[in-house]
């Protein structure tokens, strides 16, 4: 274990090192630099190559229907120093939108520019498979852009006036004519159309050709599906491998079958009605989810929340670490083959720390507990002597019983030892984060490299660890675990007393016009937030960064070569929650 | 008399005394009720959100094994009841259809939470369906979003106190003839339900009739109201 060093302050001058091919932003509360298109790929190697930006960590589109103009949104950031980010940005026009791909000098960019390509048709010139992300292929049209209206349309911002008091409420699907939520472009009928959804994804495989044993003996390759309905894909997520017998030769990760559109329902609600859907992000850490929001709206707002605030909130989020870690430790070992036994035992504790949220917030798992500026509700003394317990007594005793039975079990380690290695320049180029970074020996963690909240104030270690493999992955994840203990037993010591809310709680945000980016180290990685306001009562922009999904950008290439079972393990390690992934 | 025996006797039938530890004289709906009722087979399958709690459900503290619902399985072919656990979504829903196509009688389908019951938050969106109702027969609803552990077991519950109800004479699967299977969504430029083929070719011809008539604006009458 290392401590990451410290974050530098000095901001690179983008307009001073390449004048003329990047402008500093100019417009109202925004930040960053306009770069022009055709320079784009050369500010970006210059970046990464003399300034040490090697982590590409969001790519976003933004539609600016008013300008006529689509722009790509990149936040980089460097590992080895910390810091803030380098944001810069790229515009085209809406009715031509290329940009180049930055794919070739950061490969993290793959996953969230095929993303910009769905959603907003932002078409990146190469980008070596450039193909619909989230929705599948033949869908019409890019939902994301402003002019794009989905079937229920009713409004463009919340509170639907339908809805206010007085107005009738309805329901959508009777409006529909067809009774769904559907619409088809106009003069859509099935007669001479056939379905193409499945067909991008089988052509980037390789098919027909054949493999060869060890032993010289001549195989046929064979592409399958894991998927999407499969017990160890950990929800509603596909994978289709092409195998030479048991052996993986390439493997293509599809998603976007729990895509429940987030960002566009983002851009509809308020402020305020955007944290609960926060909560079904990542539904495992509802908490953490709720802290990169609000931290981000509160950039914008320029608010502070009290001291007792910041203790609850870093001991929510620090909780549910444990919750999560404990629990993709059990369901690893699902993977695994030791079904459903570990992850009773993690499941026992779990249910304490949910009854202190149920106490809490209110719910067990959506616990929509942080406000602007605060929290909504204070603990109760009775919970807070629970969340001692579980510190002090009940969690320490967990982590030793998991490490007793698990750590040096002989079918653990042949199992993930070695499996799925990733080195630790892949994995900063391919911008996954959280506990698969570090346990590539990157010691990368948004607490220590851009404190956020009053995470300066507590003496903890980054988890590091440095093979990269599946035992890693896991290793990794029990050390965080006794590091946010660590934490916890600080914040259950220097708990203050006080306010839970500044100012009046409000029902209605006032948030100024400007764009703010607020990010956190969820259980699962950088969990990034990127907000433009236009000081109306809802988003013009809400972008998530999911570290879920984008983890899974280098899953074929540490999948390649390994036995098919094997993959399920790689999948679990890397941890993820679809509902994150696919937003 | 064991509970079971006193559960499923029938009262109007006299067993004598003597008897009465070794025989007990019950209908078969009881006793096919009774049975099915208690060793029902949940799929493991789970959407979204909803799966999580349905996990816990399944885990020590809730324990639905104590239902006779522990057996879940991976294979549709075995299971007697879907859990539709989560948002269903239009990427996913023919794969849902399918597997409901693929479970054999008796089947039952528990839409868990307001997303599976009618689309709930996220019902505004675009790749949303509003209830998987829209496309396979729902036996009971269970709101909450999600709904706690609790509420699913109470949903279990309903679902077996329905079982209780059915008759082995009125049940659908004992009756002649093949059950349809029912039509697999596809993925074209929006979801497209086949059974509203007919009402897209009509919307279709509508759309083409407007347009000639756009293109001769003199005589022709505007198009109907569409749909």
């Amino acid at each position: 274990m290392t401590v990451a060093p410290a974050p530098t302050t000095t901001e690179l001058k983008l307009d001073q090192l390449f004048p003329g091919e990047a402008t500093p932003d100019a417009r109202k509360g925004y930040s960053g630099y306009i770069v022009k298109p055709d320079k784009l790929v050369e500010v970006a190697t210059a970046l990464r190559d003399q300034h040490g930006y090697d982590y590409c960590s969001s790519v976003t589109g933004v539609d600016y229907l008013e300008q006529g103009q689509c722009e790509a949104v990149y936040h980089l950031y460097n590992t080895k120093t910390g810091g803030p980010a380098v944001v810069i940005k790229a515009q085209a026009p809406r009715d031509n939108a290329v940009l180049p791909s930055l794919t070739p000098v950061w490969p993290g960019a793959d996953f969230q520019e095929r993303e910009a390509w769905d959603l907003y048709g932002i078409k990146f010139t190469g980008h070596p498979d450039l193909k619909r992300i989230l929705m599948w292929e033949g869908f019409h049209g890019h939902p994301m852009r402003k002019d794009w209206k989905e079937a229920y349309y009713e409004q463009e911002g919340k509170p639907f006036d339908a809805r206010w008091p007085g107005g009738q409420v309805h329901r959508s699907e009777e409006k529909n004519p067809f009774g769904h939520n559907v619409a088809y472009p106009e003069g859509f009928t099935l007669e001479g159309w056939s379905e193409q959804a499945d067909k991008a994804v089988y052509d980037s495989l390789p098919t027909g050709g054949h493999g060869s044993t060890e032993e010289g003996m001549r195989t046929d390759l064979v592409t399958v599906n894991l998927g999407p309905q499969h017990p160890s894909t950990h929800g509603v997520f596909r994978i289709v491998a092409t195998l030479d017998g048991e052996t993986i030769v390439k493997l293509e990760p599809v998603m976007g079958y729990l895509h429940r559109n987030h960002e566009k329902i983002g851009e509809r609600n308020t402020f305020i009605q955007n944290i609960p859907f926060t909560d079904r992000l990542d539904y495992i850490t509802s908490m953490s989810n709720n802290h990169g929001y609000v931290l981000a709206v509160e950039k914008l707002m320029g608010l502070k929340p009290p001291e007792r605030a910041e203790y609850l909130r870093v001991m929510m989020v620090e909780l549910t670490r444990i919750v999560n870690h404990t629990w993709a430790i059990g369901f690893l070992l699902n993977d695994l083959g030791a079904f459903f036994t570990p992850v009773l035992y993690v499941a026992k504790e779990r249910e304490l720390i949910l009854d202190v949220f149920e106490a809490t917030a209110g719910s067990r798992m959506m616990c929509n507990y942080m406000r602007f500026g605060g929290v909504s509700r204070d603990i109760t003394p009775e919970a807070f002597q629970q969340v001692k317990d579980m510190v002090y007594d009940r969690l320490p005793r967990l982590l030793d019983e998991i490490d007793t039975y698990l750590t040096n079990s002989e079918i653990v380690r042949t199992r993930s030892i070695g499996v799925g290695v990733l080195s630790a320049a892949d994995a900063a180029a391919y911008s996954v984060g959280g506990p698969v970074l570090r346990a590539s020996g990157v010691a990368y963690d948004v607490r220590k490299a851009e404190p956020y909240s009053i995470y300066d104030r507590f003496d903890f270690n980054t988890a590091v660890r440095y093979q990269g493999d599946n035992y890693d992955r896991y290793l990794v994840r029990l050390d965080e675990c006794r590091e946010s203990l660590k934490i916890l037993r600080q914040v259950c010591e220097q708990m203050p007393a006080g306010e839970i809310q500044a100012g009046k709680p409000q029902y209605q945000a006032r948030v100024p016009a400007g764009e703010a980016y607020g990010r956190v180290e969820n259980p699962k990685g950088e969990l990034g937030y990127y907000v433009i306001s236009t000081g109306k009562a809802n988003a013009y922009r809400y972008h998530v960064r999911a570290p879920s999904f984008i983890n899974l950008t280098p899953f074929g290439k540490m999948s390649v070569g390994h036995k098919i079972a094997d993959v399920v393990a790689i999948l679990g390690s890397i941890d993820i929650v679809l509902g994150e992934v696919d937003r | 008399m064991s509970s079971i025996a006193k559960e499923l006797a029938n009262p109007d039938v006299p067993v004598s005394a003597e008897l009465q530890n070794n025989v007990f004289i019950t209908t078969i709906d009881k006793i096919y009720n009774w049975s099915r009722r208690n060793s029902m087979w949940p799929m493991m399958f789970g959407l979204a959100c909803c799966a999580i709690e349905m996990i816990c459900t399944a885990a020590s503290r809730f324990d639905f094994s104590r239902f006779g619902m522990e057996v879940m399985r991976p294979s549709a072919r075995q299971a007697d009841m879907m859990i539709v656990s989560g948002t269903v979504t239009k990427k996913m829903v023919p794969q849902i259809v399918r597997l409901y196509n693929q479970m054999p009688e008796p089947k039952y389908v528990v839409a868990m939470g307001a997303c599976a019951s009618g689309g709930g938050p996220f019902k505004e969106g675009y790749n949303v369906v509003s209830g998987i109702d829209k496309f396979i027969p729902v036996d009971v609803y269970i709101p909450g979003c999600p709904p706690t552990p609790q509420a699913l077991l109470n949903g279990l519950i309903t679902l077996q106190k329905k079982i209780d109800g059915q008759s082995i004479t009125q049940v659908p699967w004992y009756r002649a003839g093949k059950s349809e299977p029912i039509p697999v969504p596809i993925l074209g430029p929006d979801l497209i339900d086949p059974r509203h083929a007919p009402l897209l070719r009509q919307r279709a011809a509508e759309a083409a009739a407007a347009q000639m008539n756009a293109a001769q604006p003199a005589e022709a009458a505007p198009a109907g109201p569409t749909a």
